[in-house]
């Protein structure tokens, strides 16, 4: 079951190469039909889902790969992977929704984000450290054919910073992953294995370097301060649906990585740097919100206020690691809430992206100033933007607000400094509110003139992420349900 | 007076060595006796015939390979103690048999020239003279690339099979000699070319006084040329330090220079550049087997047992083998250039894995050896550069092939499927995953951890990300560029090359999806005989 949703979209993707003759709306609606089906069968696997017991995994698949280093061809899906496999799904559905008017290479387009859907499907399914990596490198290289042949002003640069940072943070990945590989007793890159022996307990000069080379390299992809330098340009250059997916799905791989590798597998170097995990964390809150409030293009804004978001990631599973016996709960707390800030992160960033790409479209340009009282003639457009807006900014009754109120309960127990960070909320919200006001109200000026309001496939594909976002800000038990016996397992894991 | 005793020659086990030099020897005399009308097609036939020849009587070989007495090494020692036929020595056999076959099939394209070979009409011509007009219009063709191609693969086989210093060397002069001659003999800009083979002529001359030096001084050590009788002395410390560690390094000049590692590079760039594009992917993909091959079997037999000694000098020369591949790597305007310095960088990430030298009982039993792990890369690398470089020489303009990297721009529009296997290659050299360059950087990587040597896999991780931006910055040009002027078009060569592009990507995909069978196999035979 697995597998098919992981290589259903490739199958297509290669189908899509193969018929060059193929006509622009056809491939269009195979995309979307393709995409469909491949959340269809994760909802299928949602519904038959049962929470499997502590290192364990459910819809389990193995077999063999490259059996000489003893890497298998491991997938397996729990409560941390199953939210994102979900998201995931909605979001490339979205995106080749709203693709549906793309008038540049729709065919080329549309195999390229199939491909990139089994590679972000196959990186949060997998239970084998190398086909991670594999997954892992591919999404880099999908994502770099994205911007640099469908963006915009500077592209090709914009993509090429892009490749080689996150090229080289996943080089450092690699390496840490082969120190857990030859750390481990008999050697393995199997992750559930690696999860029950955390080979590098009792060495704290090996587990510490083995542990900076991993999380330099998730908190790249992440990214947090400092390494962040590359997501502005290749937000502001990217293609909506390019952002989209790089701040939906393609970010959550880093964060992912925290909680599927990295704490898990080295629970005792995890424990030892905890702290600078939080410093990172509080950081890339208050500095991305910082930052953000600055800008004065805004989809760098949009960017922007993605780095605040995955600090709050940062900070919740970094409090995770400051193991008190009475904190258990807590802890708990956090990391559910760090979870469902990567599903919720990644509706709404992902919808705020897309009403980006609106503005491209019409008026090419992101300059806040050049439009005004834009509301008038672009109604639903500003009412979707204004709801993405506040769910970004954490107001009760939408997802922001479940994440950010769970990873702030339950960082704050287990260290009471990290209420710092609560200043970034209020940031966020100055910042977006300021960008209301300059682009949707007072009167009607400069390119909001003759603003085409929203087209039905634009309406359909933000419309379905915000309902989504709404869904879980009022119902989030379905969701935390599967989320919490995972996150309470990766507690117990760290405490070990 | 004892009657003189006949050597005991395993004519089996040697039958992949001999088939070479006897169809070289033969290719002579065609050249001779054939008339010059028949000589393509015969020595052709010939040439190719010696390599599925050899490669069908290394396979056999590497299929009786049996463990010896003590069980912990597969193979024998043959030909009164020259040569060792062993896992690694077979297997760089059978890994040169095929790369000498598809370079066959490179050296005997024609299409693409329209009707003539890409070597020189008539070396002894002087450029611009009327003689080489003559020639030209002749239609004359230098087939005795093939006999020169054959010894030189011959020089290769024996060169990491050698086991004692004299043979090595042997085997070194047999290798380089045709390969000096080779790269003189380009067709178009024969200038360049023929600077290309005097400056490696000359350089190669160097280092070979270099390389007999240091034989001369070891044997002064040690009393012996054997590698087993070498290792004995070295582990019993006995004689001169002095001499044992300047015969070390100085062969090891000879052989970094081989290998074109830094600071013994400067040669690579200008003779990738000038030689005829199929020698230079000739070189480029067996010259490093055979030259690994042999340093390993040096070092790890001969020196292994002061390997303290000598680990130091290899971790600065392969950090700064890598560092001065990748970073001068960035500034090429040319595509042979850039791929001699890739190759360099290559050269530095085969060192690295050369340092994940342990001694047998600290290696799991199956586990990643620097040899198993050394000769995996080079079985990637090899096909997938002498792919690059075929595709290299299909890129033509009306002056011959467009090597200037600007003119390759828009290469993606012009022909689709020849810049897509480009890019392809490329992203593999750069190590993506799904290539084989990720699973050989892989290799090399865990085999120089286990040893220990994590700083200098630090540095390659960091050159691993630098190289990646020229691959990459070739990948925007061929498909994000508009082509400037009429651009490059691509000559449709004949099934000769279609096929060693097709074998080479096809290998570098399948070793980059499944290399398990492959690790597994070098995990068995990885070892060599003492």
């Amino acid at each position: 079951m697995l597998s098919l949703i992981v290589f259903l979209p490739l199958a297509a993707a290669l189908v899509l190469l193969a018929l060059p003759r193929l006509g622009d709306s056809i491939a269009r609606w195979t995309w979307v039909a393709v995409a469909a089906l491949d959340l269809a069968l994760v909802v299928g696997v949602w519904l038959a889902y049962e929470s499997p017991a502590v290192g364990q995994l459910a819809f389990e698949e193995q077999a063999p790969w490259i059996p000489g280093v003893n890497s298998s061809y491991h997938l397996g899906v729990d409560g941390l992977s199953l939210p994102l496999i979900a998201m995931t799904a909605v979001i490339f559905l979205a995106c080749a929704v709203y693709a549906l008017r793309e008038p540049d290479r729709p065919r080329l387009q549309a195999a390229l984000f199939l491909f990139l859907q089994s590679v972000s499907m196959g990186l949060f399914v997998s239970a084998d450290l190398i086909l991670f990596f594999l997954f892992f490198d591919l999404s880099i290289v999908a994502m770099y054919f994205v911007i640099a042949g469908w963006g915009h002003n500077d592209a090709g640069r914009s993509a090429m910073k892009f490749f080689l940072y996150t090229f080289l943070g996943s080089l450092a990945l690699l390496v840490g992953f082969i120190g857990l590989y030859i750390a481990a007793d008999p050697h393995t890159f199997d992750m559930v294995e690696l999860t029950n022996q955390a080979p590098l307990n009792g060495s704290f000069m090996a587990g510490g370097l083995v542990l900076a080379a991993i999380l330099m390299g998730l908190a790249v992809k992440t990214p947090t301060v400092p390494f962040h330098t590359w997501l502005p340009p290749a937000h502001t250059d990217a293609p909506a649906i390019g952002s989209a997916v790089l701040a939906g799905v393609l970010l959550k791989m880093g964060t992912y990585g925290f909680v599927r590798i990295a704490m898990p597998m080295l629970p005792e170097a995890w424990r030892a740097w905890a702290w600078v995990i939080i410093v990172v964390g509080i950081i890339s809150v208050v500095y991305g919100a910082l930052v953000a409030l600055a800008q004065t293009n805004l989809k760098r804004m949009i960017a922007y206020t993605s780095v605040n978001h995955m600090g709050y990631i940062a900070l919740a599973v970094g409090a995770a690691g400051l193991v008190a016996d009475d904190t258990a709960q807590a802890r708990s707390i956090a990391v559910t809430g760090a979870v469902t800030q990567m599903v919720s992160h990644g509706l709404i960033t992902g919808a705020l992206f897309l009403l980006a790409g609106v503005l491209q479209d019409r008026a090419s340009t992101y300059d806040m100033d050049a439009y005004g009282g834009l509301a008038g003639p672009a109604p639903r457009f500003a009412a979707f933007f204004a709801v993405g807006a506040f769910a970004s900014l954490g107001l009760p009754g939408l997802s922001g607000f479940i994440a950010e109120f769970q990873i702030f309960t339950g960082s704050i127990a287990a260290a009471p400094v990290t209420a710092v960070a609560l200043v970034g909320i209020l940031l966020t919200a100055a910042l977006f509110l300021r960008a209301l006001q300059r682009i949707f109200t007072g009167p009607t000026r400069g390119r909001s003139t003759g603003f085409a309001d929203l087209r039905p496939t634009e309406t359909w594909s933000v419309g379905a992420l915000l309902f989504l976002s709404l869904l879980i800000g009022i119902l989030p038990r379905p969701l935390l349900d599967i989320i919490e016996p995972a996150a309470e397992a990766v507690v117990e894991l760290v405490g070990r | 007076m004892t009657g003189f005793q006949a050597p005991n020659v395993e004519w089996l086990t040697l039958s992949p060595l001999l088939v070479v030099f006897l169809a070289a020897v033969v290719g002579v005399l065609v050249e001779a006796f054939v008339p010059r009308a028949q000589r393509y097609a015969v020595q052709v036939g010939l040439s190719l015939a010696a390599m599925v020849g050899t490669l069908v009587a290394s396979l056999v070989v590497f299929a009786r390979l049996s463990p010896t007495a003590d069980e912990a090494e597969l193979g024998r020692v043959v030909a009164a103690g020259a040569v060792a036929a062993d896992g690694p020595a077979v297997f760089t056999w059978v890994l040169l048999s095929v790369l000498g076959l598809l370079s066959v099939m490179l050296f005997a394209e024609r299409k693409v020239e329209s009707g003539v070979l890409t070597f020189a009409g008539q070396a002894a011509a002087l450029p611009g003279t009327e003689a080489e007009r003559e020639a030209s219009t002749r239609g004359l063709s230098h087939t005795e690339v093939f006999p020169l191609m054959l010894f030189a693969i011959g020089g290769m086989m024996l060169f990491p099979a050698s086991n004692d210093l004299l043979t090595m060397f042997v085997a070194l002069e047999v290798l380089s000699l045709p390969l000096y001659l080779l790269c003189g003999l380009a067709r178009r800009r024969r200038l360049l070319s023929q600077e290309a083979a005097m400056k490696y002529f000359l350089l190669g001359a160097f280092s070979s006084g270099f390389f007999v030096y240091g034989l001369a001084l070891v044997y002064g050590y040690a009393g012996s040329m054997g590698f087993a009788q070498i290792a004995a002395a070295v582990s019993a410390d006995t004689g001169s330090r002095a001499l044992l560690l300047g015969g070390i390094g100085l062969m090891s000049v000879g052989l970094l220079f081989k290998v074109g590692a830094a600071p013994f590079h400067a040669w690579t760039p200008d003779v990738y550049q000038g030689a005829p594009t199929a020698v230079t992917a000739f070189m480029a993909a067996a010259t490093k087997v055979a030259a690994f091959g042999a340093m390993l079997r040096l070092f790890y037999v001969a020196f292994g047992g002061n390997r303290d000694d000598w680990l130091p000098m290899v971790w600065a020369v392969a950090i700064l083998t890598m560092v001065v591949g990748s970073v001068l790597a960035i500034s090429q305007t040319d595509v042979k250039r850039m791929l001699a310095y890739s190759s360099i960088a290559h050269a530095g990430f085969l060192l690295t894995g050369f340092l994940g030298i342990r001694s047998l009982d600290e290696v799991a039993p199956g586990g990643l050896t620097g040899v198993s792990a050394v000769l995996f890369y080079l079985t990637t690398y090899g096909f997938t550069t002498m792919a690059a470089f075929a595709v290299v020489s299909i890129v033509r303009d009306a002056g011959g092939e467009t090597t200037h990297l600007a003119r390759w721009q828009g290469l993606g529009k012009e022909s689709p499927l020849v810049a897509g296997v480009f890019a392809f290659l490329l992203l593999a050299m750069a190590g993506i995953p799904l290539t084989s360059g990720f699973t050989g950087k892989w290799a090399v990587f865990a085999a120089a951890t286990a040893a220990g040597a994590w700083p200098v896999v630090v540095v390659a991780v960091l050159m691993s990300a630098v190289a990646a931006y020229f691959y990459v910055r070739v990948i925007v040009l061929m498909f994000f560029a508009e082509p400037v002027g009429d651009g490059p078009s691509v000559a449709v060569p004949s099934a000769l090359t279609t096929v060693v592009i097709a074998v080479g990507t096809l290998v570098t995909l399948v070793l980059g999806i499944v290399p398990g069978a492959l690790i597994e196999l070098l995990g068995n035979v990885g070892v060599f005989i003492r």
